[in-house]
This record gives structure tokens, C-alpha cells and sequence, in this order.
């Protein structure tokens, strides 16, 4: 993830005002300090479940179905197409994967299921590029549409099948997992508890042990996603047509198809995800996705419109949701977490002159941490938002850093330039 | 074209411009509901199941008076849920949030009208007043961070629904008490709740909410078409630099309009509180805002418009009901609301295409018309 969060080199970052991107020396500390705070934090509180090896793979495993939604969302919103239908797609997704997965092996199903998810796509494309239609509007209408055709298509074939039912497909078998050899020998350092050792340990173990194709096969498709969309002109004149459509067009990039290719590829990376998941639950079930393709979105505004920096808030998002599976008392020392990056991203706010700002942070941080005194454990409920406050909160604290397409959301009509 | 015999064809094309507007108008909604019949049909013959049969058995379903109170009810339901929506749209706000704007409303409203009891009429009122306070401060986050901080409401919306069905889910944990394996808030009892309307022939009764929803309608009519701060509102919508230069402050008219979206939201869930459930628990009915939504947008943002969408989409869902005993997945419905929705935008875009193309022709006939260039006219247009 960090090779990625350092790859694009910015040929369209804007004119740089105060503070230009991190550069990757200043992300490597950044991260090393995140990780020593967090060990610090397992240390002190005992949360031992927050560095473990088997945290770290749970939530790795859940990363990446948020982490491909979101990444389909860059495609889309790189080519100026806001894509709120992920969600829809991505249950496409589940259902073509339980469709073809369930006799013919996880292949045929990630195939058809990313097959599945780019016809989605591609009536998104039709409406939203063909007809002009707004964007949310005919996201909001394949969200409609993608459930109630995957729970009909489910009674009508899958209730037939051995296994199968009213609302669930019959098993589908596993992708495969590769160990690396030197991963037990993490597992015993991991076990002593050392302060930063055995949290590296954790980390690296749950990063090599088990390790699923499917998520592999995900990062392979965030780095290529990065270098076609920052190293080729392919993704250059993609990218335009999200900036400056108008300014393509009269370069002579035919806008239209590359908004199609960007939406259906769009559509079929949210497949791949719903596939992903479905592979990961070895079976399709209704309301699988539970609102992942949101989060995907959530990870996309988080990550900046950048794929490493998308890749980076995934796995972040994966991390909580694991993290509440396995130990809801882990959780707690989160919030503490959470008030030092409050107080961080205050006091950077103090320095660049939002004051107000820094003040709601540290407003925030200090509820936080007397939350974190007054009670034992983060109930369960609250646990699940944890995406959704953290993208309010970067939406809030830390919008100016924020840029996203500039012609993302409007409807593009060749010549039609008003 | 230049022919100057087309006066009278040009005079006669505009003197039938009202006619064939109002076709073109009646032409994008039909059309949708044709397609989806066609679509839905594809998708049931391939599923080997006869779309006739289907059909007929969702209109003979519809005439039965439990079904009709039923759909009466939701439809009333989808209006609020619609009108929430539609004053957003008005000024191109598109407040997803109704979802969760609402759930916690109803939830609120249940919480404390379980604690009270007597109060009289001002029972009902109170916990009106609270569904829609809840309801206007959970938009007003939304607005707050859309004028302050220039966060799109359509994320924050997105996010404020998913931090609600948590927050929803913990309040009803710790305030709500468990009965069975379902956890609710306390009754609403005796004045608390709203009477319902009996129907002939069947047990069932239509929600007294039904006259809060009339009036609703009508003073979302009033409002946004006879009133300054509607025309604001509409100005803010069409032209913001125009509205700014005349003088509106479009920042507080964002936040108001957030909030009174919010307010209207708050009230989608007391219908079937107040007059059934009396309580609130993790059964309530889930998805009205985006049914809202569909319904605004295939209602054009017309009171009279949305009342009709919502009695289509309630029709629609509570007809395919009766699908599963023919053995038909009641789905169907769900994929005919989505294919309308998706075709109605894309026919009105289309009629409103088509409407530019007649009018330049229109233009085109009357400028061939008129008498050879007048120098004057050129100065005119040069």
C-alpha cells in the first residue's frame, strides 16, 4: 500500500498552494509514528487484538472489497461520472460470482461476477453519458435495481439448486491462499507482547500468513489502476475528460468513450469487489453487501481522489470493522487513537490559519477522550459507523486538503459548451 | 424553408403548442411505465413465468379493500418521504438523508411520547413537533457542513444514514426495553396515538396521518408557488449568481431548505407509529428515502405529480405481495420501480430534447415567415 500511496506523482496536481503533497520520506515517518503510537496504545491498554496477526488479516480481508468499490468510484469520478450505483453493482457482483462460482470453481465466478458488475456499469454509462441523465439519479436508480434483480434471479435459480435457497446460493469453494515460510516464527515474536516488535511482528505476520489470491489479486489491480490512470496517456485523457471535458474535446479526445470505458470498468472493478466478498462468505447471501460500496465511496473522498491514498483509508475502514469482529473491547483504546490524530490534525489547522477549525478538532478530541475515561467499551453499534464518522470528520477538519475532479458530477454534451 | 407561404402553417403549429405540450409532458411518464411493463415482461418470460398472469394478478389484488387500505397507507408514506425530498431538489439539494433523517424521528417521537402520557391533544402534537425537530437537526449537520465547510450533502447525506442506523440501533439498546427477541421503545398509549379511518369490507384502517400528509401537500403547494421565500428557493435553485445578485442569501437559504427537508422527513415515520405500531423497534420500515427520492423525481417536484408517483410505487410494491403465492419472487416489483425511475429521467430528458429541437424549428418557421431582412432587424441582432 505505501509503494502505491507514493506512486502518483501529481501531473495534475492543480497549482500548489500552501502546503503541496506529502512527499514519500514524509509519509514513511508519518506512518512510522502511527504505528508507534498504535503499539504504544496495545502496550498501555493491553488491547492486545490490536496488532495481532490475526486482526491485521481479518482486516486486510475486509479492506479489499471496500478498497475495489472505492477504486471503481476513482475510475468513475477520474472521468467526471460520479457512480453512487457501487453499491448496486457490487451486489450484481456477488450474485454473478455465487452464479458461476458455485459449480464451476471462485474463477468462473470473480469472472462473471465482474462481468456482472460491468453491465451494471454500463447502464450507468448509457444514462448517465448517452442520455445525460444526472448522475445520482441513475446511481439511485441501479441501487434500486441491483437488489431486487439479484434476490429474483436468486429465486429463480439458486432456491433450485442443491444447497441453495429463497435468499442464499449454494456454497462456493475457496480462491486459494498463499503462507509465506518464515511466518510461524512471526507468530512466537508476536506472542511475547514486546513493545513495537511484536506489533511489527503482528503486522507482517497477518500480512504473509494466509494470504488470500483474491486480495493479491486486488492489490495487483490498485497498482495497475494507479499506472494506467498516472502513467499512460490513456489515463491522461481520462483524467481530462474529469478535469476539463470541453478543454478534451477540443484537443480531439473523444470524451464519451472514454467516460464509457471509465464507468464499465468502474462498474466491473465494484463487481470484482461483490465477488470478492462473496468468495470471502463462500457463498451469495441477500444483503451481503451491507452498504459497501458506500464505504467504498467513503474510502475514495478519504484517499483524495488517489489510489494508494483510497488503498490507505480501505484498509483503515477493513481494520475497524475486523477489529469490532474480534474483540469489541479492542476497540476502546481507538478512541484514544482517535483524539491524538484529532489533536494533530488541530494543531496543523492552528498553524495554517484555520482557527475555528482546530478548536471543533480539539472540541472533538477532548469528548472523545472523556468518552474514553467515562466508559470500559465502544458498544457495538457505534463501532460499525466508524468509516462513516472518520469521512465526515476529514470532510469537516480537513476539506481544503481535499480536490476532488473538477468537472466530477456535471453532465459533459459534446459542443455543447455553455 | 424560406417559403412564404408557411405564416399560416407557423400560426396554426403555435396556436396547438398547448396541445402537443401537454402530450410531450404526458409522453415521458407513460413512456417509462410502457418500458418498464416491457422490460419486466422480458424478465419474467425468461424466469418462464407469464407476465399477463403476473399482472392480472396484481390489479385483482389491488381491488381487495384490505390491500387497497394497505396501499392507501404506504402511499401516504411515500408522499411524505417525496415532498422531504422535493424541497431539497427545489434548490438543487439532494438530501439522501431522508433515511436516516427519519428513523431517527420516528425513534425519537416513540421515545418520548412512551414517556408521556395524558397531555391530551398536545400529546400527539409534542411528539410531533419532536419527529420533526429530530428530523431538521439530522439534515441540519448536512447544511451546517455544506455552508461552512462546502462538504457535498449528497457524502455527507450518504454518511449521516449509515451513522444513524448505528445510533439508532445503540438508543434503541439502551433506552428501549426487549420484549421477545425484539427490542422496542415503551407503548404510546391512549392520547398519544391517531385514530384511524375505517374502510367498508374489510378490519383494516387508513391512517389519520393521511390529512397531515394532504395538508403537507398543500402547504409545500402554497409555499414554493405563492410565496417570496419559495420563489427564493426556486430563484436559489435556477440561478444562484442571479439569486445572489438579487439579493439572497444563499448560504441561510441552503440551510433552511436543509432543515425544512429534514422537518418533513422527521414526519415520515409517524404515520404508521401513531396509528399501528405505537412503538418503534427494529422492524420499522426501512428504504422510504430512497423510494422518496424515485418519487420525487418521477413527480417532477408537483404536489399533485408526487401524490400520483406515490400511489404508482405503493401499488406497485404492495400488489407484487400477492406474487408469491402464484410463485412469482415478489422482486419483480422492486425491478419495475428501478426500470421506471431510470427510464422516466432518461424520457424526460429526451422530451425536454425534443421540445428544444421543435422550438428551434418553430423559431426557424417564423424567422423564414417574417418579410425579407428589415435592415433595422439586423442592427438588432448583429
Amino acid at each position: 500500500m505505501s509503494t502505491a500511496t507514493a506512486l502518483p506523482a501529481s501531473p495534475d496536481a492543480a497549482p500548489r498552494r500552501r502546503g503541496s503533497r506529502l512527499s514519500p520520506p514524509l509519509l514513511i515517518a508519518f506512518a512510522l509514528g502511527a504505528f508507534l503510537v498504535l503499539s504504544a496504545v496495545r502496550a498501555l491498554t493491553g488491547g492486545n487484538d490490536l496488532t495481532s496477526s490475526g486482526t491485521i488479516a481479518a482486516g486486510l480481508s475486509a479492506a479489499v472489497p471496500i478498497g475495489l468499490a472505492g477504486l471503481g468510484g476513482l475510475w468513475a469520478e477520474r472521468a467526471g461520472v460520479v457512480n453512487i450505483g457501487l453499491e448496486g453493482m457490487m451486489i450484481l457482483g456477488t450474485w454473478g460470482c455465487a452464479y458461476l462460482g458455485w459449480d464451476h470453481g471462485p474463477w468462473a465466478g470473480l469472472l462473471f461476477g465482474t462481468l456482472l458488475g460491468a453491465a451494471g456499469g454500463l447502464v450507468h454509462a448509457v444514462a448517465t453519458v448517452t442520455f445525460g441523465v444526472d448522475h445520482i439519479i441513475s446511481g439511485v436508480a441501479i441501487n434500486i435495481i441491483a437488489p431486487g434483480l439479484a434476490l429474483y434471479l436468486t429465486k429463480v435459480t439458486f432456491a433450485h439448486y442443491p444447497g441453495g435457497g429463497q435468499k442464499q446460493s449454494p456454497p462456493i469453494d475457496d480462491a486459494g491462499s498463499i503462507t509465506l515460510p518464515f511466518s510461524h516464527w512471526l507468530h512466537t515474536v508476536e506472542d511475547k507482547h514486546w513493545f513495537a516488535v511484536s506489533d511489527l511482528a503482528g503486522v507482517l505476520g497477518g500480512l504473509v500468513t494466509r494470504l488470500s489470491l483474491v486480495t493479491l489479486l486486488a492489490a495487483l489491480v490498485v497498482l495497475a489502476s494507479a499506472w494506467i490512470l498516472w502513467r499512460t496517456a490513456f489515463g491522461l485523457r481520462l483524467r481530462s475528460c474529469g478535469e476539463a471535458p470541453y478543454a478534451a474535446e477540443s484537443l480531439g479526445v473523444n470524451v464519451y468513450k472514454y467516460k464509457y470505458i471509465a464507468v464499465i470498468v468502474s462498474g466491473a472493478l465494484a463487481g470484482l469487489g461483490g465477488a470478492a466478498l462473496a468468495i470471502a462468505a463462500h457463498q451469495f447471501r441477500d444483503g451481503q453487501t451491507g452498504g459497501r460500496g458506500f464505504i467504498g465511496l467513503a474510502a475514495l473522498i478519504f484517499g483524495n481522489w488517489r489510489p494508494g491514498a483510497l488503498a490507505a483509508g480501505a484498509g483503515l475502514f477493513g481494520y475497524t470493522d475486523a477489529i469490532q469482529l474480534r474483540s469489541s473491547s479492542a476497540v476502546h483504546p481507538l478512541l484514544l487513537l482517535m483524539a491524538i490524530a484529532l489533536v494533530l490534525v488541530a494543531i496543523w489547522q492552528w498553524r495554517t490559519g484555520q482557527r475555528a477549525i482546530a478548536v471543533v478538532a480539539v472540541v472533538i478530541a477532548v469528548l472523545a477522550v472523556l468518552w474514553y475515561v467515562d466508559t470500559d467499551r465502544v458498544p457495538d453499534e457505534l463501532v460499525g459507523t466508524t468509516p462513516y464518522v472518520v469521512t465526515i470528520l476529514v470532510l469537516a477538519l480537513a476539506s481544503q486538503r481535499l480536490r476532488m475532479p473538477k468537472a466530477d458530477g456535471k453532465v459533459y454534451r459534446r459542443g455543447e459548451e455553455t | 424553408m424560406s417559403a412564404p407561404g408557411r405564416v399560416g402553417i407557423a400560426g396554426r403549429l403555435r396556436q396547438r403548442y398547448p396541445l402537443r405540450s401537454v402530450l410531450l409532458g404526458l409522453a415521458a411518464p407513460i413512456g417509462a411505465i410502457l418500458f418498464a411493463l416491457l422490460a419486466s415482461s422480458v424478465i419474467l418470460s425468461l424466469g418462464g413465468h407469464s407476465p399477463s398472469n403476473v399482472f392480472s394478478t396484481m390489479l385483482k389484488q389491488a381491488e381487495r379493500p384490505t390491500s387497497f387500505v394497505d396501499m392507501v397507507n404506504q402511499a401516504m408514506v411515500y408522499y411524505l418521504s417525496a415532498v422531504a425530498v422535493s424541497i431539497g431538489f427545489r434548490m438543487n439539494l439532494f438530501n439522501i438523508g431522508v433515511e436516516g433523517q427519519y428513523s431517527l424521528a420516528a425513534f425519537g417521537a416513540a421515545y418520548v411520547g412512551g414517556q408521556l402520557t395524558g397531555g391530551g391533544p398536545f400529546h400527539v402534537v409534542i411528539e410531533v413537533l419532536v419527529a420533526m425537530l429530530v428530523g431538521a437537526a439530522w439534515a441540519g449537520i448536512a447544511g451546517l457542513l455544506k455552508v461552512t465547510r462546502g462538504v457535498s450533502e449528497v457524502i455527507s447525506t450518504i454518511m449521516l444514514n449509515a451513522i444513524a442506523v448505528g445510533l439508532g440501533s445503540y438508543l434503541l439498546h439502551k433506552l428501549g426495553k426487549s420484549s421477545g427477541n425484539n427490542i422496542q421503545t415503551k407503548p404510546i398509549t391512549g392520547s398519544g396515538q391517531v385514530a384511524g379511518l375505517s374502510y367498508s369490507g374489510t378490519q383494516a384502517k387508513i391512517f389519520g396521518f393521511l390529512f397531515v400528509a394532504i395538508a403537507v401537500g398543500v402547504a409545500y403547494w402554497f409555499i414554493t408557488g405563492r410565496t417570496r421565500f419559495g420563489f427564493r428557493i426556486k430563484a436559489t435553485g435556477l440561478n444562484e449568481q442571479a439569486a445572489v445578485a438579487s439579493g439572497v442569501n444563499v448560504k441561510r437559504m441552503t440551510l433552511v431548505a436543509m432543515l425544512m427537508s429534514g422537518a418533513v422527513a422527521g414526519l415520515v415515520g409517524l404515520p404508521e407509529l401513531l396509528g399501528q405500531t405505537h412503538t418503534f423497534s427494529q422492524t420499522a420500515q426501512s428504504g422510504l428515502g430512497f423510494a422518496g427520492i424515485a418519487i420525487a423525481l418521477l413527480g417532477r417536484n408537483s404536489p399533485v405529480g408526487m401524490a400520483l408517483a406515490a400511489v404508482l410505487w405503493s401499488f406497485l410494491g404492495k400488489s407484487a405481495n400477492q406474487l408469491d403465492f402464484i410463485g412469482v419472487p415478489r422482486e419483480i416489483a422492486a425491478i419495475m420501480q428501478g426500470v421506471i425511475l431510470l427510464s422516466v429521467v432518461i424520457a424526460y430528458e429526451l422530451v425536454r430534447r425534443y421540445r428544444l429541437v421543435l422550438q428551434q424549428k418553430d423559431v426557424a418557421a417564423q424567422l423564414a415567415a417574417t418579410p425579407p431582412p428589415a435592415p433595422t432587424n439586423q442592427a438588432v441582432t448583429a
